[in-house]
């Protein structure tokens, strides 16, 4: 009655090994679009989705029939990622909606943010796990404030790959000169950004130019597609494969005949690689032991790399709790109570000065104050504003903390997962700020 | 010793995991929602790879409308049996006894609706403060913009527009007194992913996601499953098809498809080459455009 059905056949049993290593090959590539309808950032992200066949037909119809119920021409493909009531009916993107499509090689995750000033906090939220972030700019208008904050957002996230799409090409008769310019001015820009790699591609949402296929119109450009740069940049060196960090999430303890002794220390590495016989330490305790074993489920795995989640066993009996955390004995991360970072702040009610926040990072769940507000960020004009410390919902600042335990980090320019935090009201228990650690 | 290849599942899996763990960490009183369909069954297995060698540590919870296939409550009860995993069950059919839902009545009646009730009950009375769902955000638009932590009032509501941020992989789970969170640990996996996943891990799973033989009737477009108390309008006619299960839920709102496929392989080519989400065969999406959304709001899965 449980039944999988195997197949016996081998031609098709090697057959179908074949295509099971095809699933197998497929990397995994998140990113994030900012924009509004106006960037034909909607019809970009419908682009994407046809024409890898990710928009089904009882999708399409029920869009088409809303679109026509709204007295629309064409085919609102909005729609399709505006999907609470409210959204709509407002004809706006509120909040962070994710896509997903795929091609035989990479299977693709898109946060899609609304691209208004006042959804920078929805922007930083998308980026926060991106891989690349796709800027779109309209041929028409160039490099203009909005471009500039989706950047800076891109390079104060620390997404690794920006792909700056030049769209609505065929409304400036495909012009290279137009395209020169607009490149010319973004990378005037770009050493305010801390970016590093950074690919511009002309295309036409509307008409597919360079999105997916090639197009014949922009014979100058002999760049690749958008698509083919989704499928094809290089994602491997994105994670710090180098300090070995493994914040621990919970203790494993079966109390059964079988594994009568086991304690386990299950968490996801969120740096760096851990081997089997490796001298490890442990923080805050700062004692030392070997890595016993690596084990996920029923089998035990001599070596383990981000982002795996798997259970460590150490030689030696020493108390290690949620929140503590295994690293390289020879790498240890910055241990520290004082903490300067850049925040979002997320919340109607603004960032206290000397106020009282819970504050989360990794698995460690303390509090903190803050200390200073250093400055806030003017992010349409990329400056600092060194006298204006109120800092409201959708801005981003400078400030110092200090906490009530040690953090064990890396800077969030070095490691994403162990150099950012988040920020909780005690009252409302709302994750208030999003912050990285300098 | 083995060394396991990061492919895209790994890493989905890798995140799931890392979702579930919190769960057991940040709350005291966690259960699975478990309906023995294929989602449930892949966040089952998650939950034991997470935990191994120890036991899961929290309940299934199966709300039960009373309108299953029966191999799914076989399958159901075997797999906690075998894993000596903690299986509730929790009856529509009491809410209906108790005066507190209301059967609806016509030939579309359904008892998916109901299903918030008496989960909503099941919550309270088990005092429980985080329940895991196998929802998908490729599934339907509402659910794209749910959270992996997502919060609940004490009512059991959803307030889509006021959703706290989750940034990178830290999860708040903080809540007060009364009020609870629904967690969705394989949010960003999509129905392909999911199969792709059963193939690889070779999970077993009930076998109504097979090609079998079944006495169906078309409705609106879609197949369903002839069931006792299923009525059928004058003009709809009962025939014997080659089909199979896309999705499992309540009989009376859950498709079948027409399909000759009797191996993973096969639905996996199936789908890739399918032109329909597999909620179009759910007739309770088709009430209006927000249907998920305004179920979701009252407190639905």
């Amino acid at each position: 009655m449980i039944n999988n059905q195997i197949n016996t056949n081998p031609k098709q049993n090697k057959m179908a090994e074949e295509k099971k290593r095809g699933y197998l090959d497929m990397e995994l590539l998140r990113f994030t679009t900012a924009g509004s309808v106006d960037d034909g950032k909607s019809t970009l992200i419908g682009r994407l989705l046809f024409d890898s066949k990710a928009i089904f037909e009882d999708q399409l119809d029920a869009i088409e029939l809303s679109s026509k119920r709204k007295g629309e021409e064409n085919i609102n493909l909005a729609l399709l990622t505006d999907g609470l009531r409210a959204e709509r009916e407002q004809g706006i993107t509120i909040d962070v909606a994710y896509r997903y499509f795929a091609t035989p090689k990479r299977k693709f995750i898109i946060a899609d943010t609304p691209g208004h000033i006042q959804y920078t906090r929805n922007m930083v939220t998308g980026a926060s796990t991106a891989n690349l972030a796709i800027i779109l700019v309209d041929a028409r208008h160039g490099v203009i404030e909005q471009t500039l904050r989706h950047s800076f957002i891109a390079s104060l996230l620390q997404i690794p790959h920006v792909v700056v799409c030049i769209n609505k090409m065929d409304l400036v008769e495909y012009s290279e000169e137009k395209y020169d310019a607009i490149k010319q001015k973004f990378m005037d820009f770009a050493p305010k950004f801390d970016v590093q790699d950074i690919h511009f591609i002309p295309i036409s949402a509307l008409n597919g130019d360079n999105v997916v296929k090639r197009s014949d119109k922009m014979p100058w450009y002999d760049g690749a597609t958008l698509m083919y740069t989704l499928e094809n940049v290089y994602i491997g060196s994105d994670q710090n494969h180098f300090d070995a960090r493994f914040p621990v999430q919970y203790v494993v303890r079966p109390q059964s005949k079988e594994f009568h002794d086991y304690r386990g220390y299950a968490g996801k590495i969120e740096g760096g690689i851990f081997n089997v016989g490796e001298e490890i330490k442990v923080l805050p305790s700062g004692l030392n032991s070997k890595i016993k074993s690596i084990d996920f489920f029923e089998a035990s795995l001599k070596t383990a790399a981000k982002p795996q989640s798997v259970t460590i066993t150490l030689e030696d009996d020493i108390d290690i709790s949620r929140g503590d955390m295994i690293v390289n004995s020879n790498n240890v991360p910055h241990i520290s109570q004082e903490i300067n970072l850049m925040i979002c702040w997320f919340n109607e009610k603004p960032l206290a000065l000397r106020g009282k926040y819970g504050l989360k990072h990794t698995s460690k769940d303390i509090k903190c104050m803050v200390t200073d507000i250093t400055y806030k960020m003017n992010i349409d004009k990329l400056e600092k504003d060194f006298s204006d410390k109120s800092i409201q919902m959708n801005d981003i600042a400078r400030i110092s903390i200090k906490t009530t335990a040690p953090l064990f980090y890396d800077s969030y320019r070095n490691n994403r997962n162990t150099g950012s935090v988040v920020l909780i009201d005690e009252g409302t228990n709302e994750t208030v700020a999003a912050g990285m650690i300098i | 010793m083995e060394k396991v290849i990061m492919n895209h599942l790994r890493e989905l899996e890798s995140e799931s995991i890392h979702v579930i763990r919190e769960v057991a960490a940040q709350f005291e009183r966690p259960a699975l929602l478990f309906s023995g369909g294929k989602d449930s069954i892949v966040m089952f297995h998650l939950a034991r790879k997470a935990f191994y060698p120890a036991k899961v540590p929290f309940p299934l919870l199966h709300i039960d409308t009373g309108h299953n296939f029966q191999e799914t409550l076989d399958f159901r009860d075997n797999l906690a049996k075998e894993t000596g995993t903690e299986l509730i069950i929790k009856y529509v059919q009491d809410s209906i006894d108790q005066g507190k839902a209301v059967e609806e009545k016509g030939v579309n009646a359904s008892r998916n609706v109901l299903q918030t009730i008496t989960l909503l009950d099941a919550i309270e009375d088990l005092k429980l403060d985080a329940a895991m769902g196998g929802g998908r955000r490729d599934e339907e638009k509402a659910r794209a913009k749910e959270r992996f932590f997502s919060h609940r009032d004490e009512f059991g509501q959803w307030d889509p527009k006021n959703q706290r941020p989750e940034l990178w992989s830290l999860y708040n789970g903080r809540k007060n007194m009364g009020e609870h969170f629904r967690v969705f640990p394989i949010s960003n996996w999509t129905e392909m992913d999911v199969w792709q996943y059963i193939l690889m891990d070779n999970i077993p799973i009930p076998s109504l996601y097979f090609t079998h033989k079944r006495k169906v009737f078309q409705r609106d477009g879609n197949w369903l499953a002839a069931a006792p108390f299923m009525q059928l309008k004058e003009t709809e006619k009962l025939i014997e098809m080659d089909v199979r299960c896309r999705t499992i839920g309540d009989i009376t709102c859950t498709g079948v498809t027409l399909s000759k496929a009797n191996s993973l392989e096969d639905i996996i080519e199936e789908i890739a080459a399918t032109r329909t989400t597999e909620r179009g065969g759910r007739a309770d999406d088709k009430r209006s455009e927000a249907a998920m959304e305004d179920r979701k709001k009252e407190g639905y899965f």
